[in-house]
């Protein structure tokens, strides 16, 4: 990649912040250059937002109509999936679906409560509800 | 408490980064690319069997740590490192490191890091940054992905040295204590080169090296029978092209940086080969840009992108990999030490 081959796409997401590439010069010599971003990174990258919005906005309808857990709308509203949270948690992972029904839910101890709210960083209350 | 004397650079990647740039202030002037040649942590790995994010693991890199592991050899190079169960002690040593007027690197989460733009916040522990300093309530951070030094709460950094999951940090803290200032290039340049030739052309499983990216190559060109659904498809190909460019795992960026590696060395050591194989790298890149170009096309859904495209060009990438491994593999072996 030469200098002038170095994207300068002013990804929006990257605001003034700069990403060091490097290049060559014209005589080949290698330097770091600054890069404000390049669009093809920040299509893929916003794919990947999509994907968990997607699945959080699917979670919330599915709690909205009494089919799922608030749990399971924070857990993709926080970019997590199963895996994830069976490992911030260190809890099973057929609990953890367990959990992701209503009533079952609806039922956990507090100190349970505590430590999903403590993993995935939100409060309690935050975490009985969809926002 | 801040050491004004610590030198923030802008890098490419976060490990490297901060290695070079621990060991820059600490006395042993390093170049980022110096870091990652030497220590042997480019490679290539895609494992079908470990998946993030319900995608297999694809990664341009050894795992995080491999950097001033490598260096520990050739550079006689000692880190301490710590990690803590308590975060209210891990926070104590680090305050005390920097009363000490020692910066420190740390293992962080980079979704827990508030200066990271939230689109960027993925659940991802192998982060490294620099603490050279406290003001009050925020630290003072040199994050090497970042061309200016950050400001962390610390609360938000204490969350982020404890995150849970793979490569959980538990508070990890490090600094260099000894190391060979004046340690043979020559030998050092031998050693990397020929840990990472070895890897990438004779790695004793197909998961690992320039076999390894046929094998994508190969599974792309059936990806519409093993998953039909297109917007999966999207996906699979995205996650590859994501660990490809996003900031700090940057797989182009690696072949970039490991061709100024070549260069550096050549140079030193007054060695063509290395500078032609520097030359040959720049093109393996190019060529690795390409591949994530035409992969976001096909994410776009544009005309006449599709999966053989895909397939052909990340064949090519593997092809002009092959040929550099080769040709250091030459140097290698026709001026042994």
């Amino acid at each position: 990649m030469r200098e002038d081959e170095v994207p300068q796409d002013q990804v929006k997401h990257f605001g003034d912040a700069r990403k060091a590439m490097y290049a060559v010069d014209r005589a080949g010599h290698y330097e770091t250059v600054a890069s404000s971003g390049w669009e093809v990174e920040a299509t893929v990258t916003g794919d990947a937002v999509a994907e968990f919005r997607r699945l959080a906005e699917a979670a919330r309808a599915r709690v909205l109509r009494g089919e799922a857990s608030p749990l399971e709308f924070h857990m993709h509203d926080r970019r997590m999936d199963l895996p994830t949270l069976a490992q911030t948690t260190g809890l099973w992972r057929w609990r953890i679906r367990r959990h992701l029904r209503p009533a079952v839910f609806a039922r956990l101890p507090e100190r349970l409560l505590l430590r999903y709210a403590e993993a995935l960083g939100i409060s309690l209350e935050e975490l009985k509800a969809v926002h | 408490m801040i050491v004004n004397t610590f030198q923030h650079r802008h890098a490419g990647h976060c490990e490297s980064g901060v290695t070079a740039n621990l060991l820059s202030f600490y006395g042993l002037k390093m170049s980022e690319p110096m870091a990652l040649g030497l220590s042997g942590t480019l490679t290539f790995a895609h494992l079908p069997f470990v998946k993030v994010g319900g995608f297999p693991l694809t990664t341009y890199r050894m795992p995080p740590g491999s950097v001033y592991k490598g260096l520990r050899k050739p550079l006689g190079l000692e880190m301490e490192r710590r990690t803590f169960r308590d975060p209210a002690a891990a926070e104590a040593a680090l305050d005390a490191e920097l009363a000490a007027g020692h910066p420190v690197g740390l293992q962080t989460s980079v979704y827990w890091l508030p200066y990271f733009p939230p689109e960027m916040r993925f659940h991802f522990n192998a982060h490294n940054v620099v603490v050279y300093g406290r003001e009050g309530d925020d630290y003072l951070v040199s994050d090497p992905v970042f061309d200016q030094p950050q400001r962390c709460p610390a609360a938000d950094l204490r969350k982020a040295r404890f995150a849970k999951g793979v490569f959980a940090p538990k508070g990890l803290m490090y600094r260099p204590l000894t190391f060979k200032a004046d340690f043979d290039l020559d030998a050092a340049a031998r050693r990397g080169i020929g840990k990472t030739w070895k890897m990438m052309l004779h790695a004793p499983m197909p998961f690992v090296g320039v076999r390894a990216i046929e094998r994508v190559a190969d599974r792309i060109a059936v990806l519409d029978k093993k998953i039909p659904d297109v917007r999966v498809q999207r996906l699979w190909v995205g996650n590859i092209v994501r660990m490809q460019e996003e900031i700090g795992t940057g797989g182009g960026g690696f072949r970039f940086m490991y061709a100024a590696f070549l260069q550096e060395c050549g140079e030193a050591l007054q060695q063509s080969a290395l500078l032609d194989a520097s030359a040959q790298m720049t093109i393996a890149g190019d060529e690795w840009r390409k591949f994530a170009l035409l992969g976001a096309q096909f994410s776009r859904k544009r005309e006449g992108v599709g999966l053989p495209e895909l397939s052909d060009q990340l064949r090519r990438c593997a092809t002009q990999e092959r040929q550099v491994y080769q040709q250091l593999k030459a140097w290698s072996k026709s001026s042994p030490l």
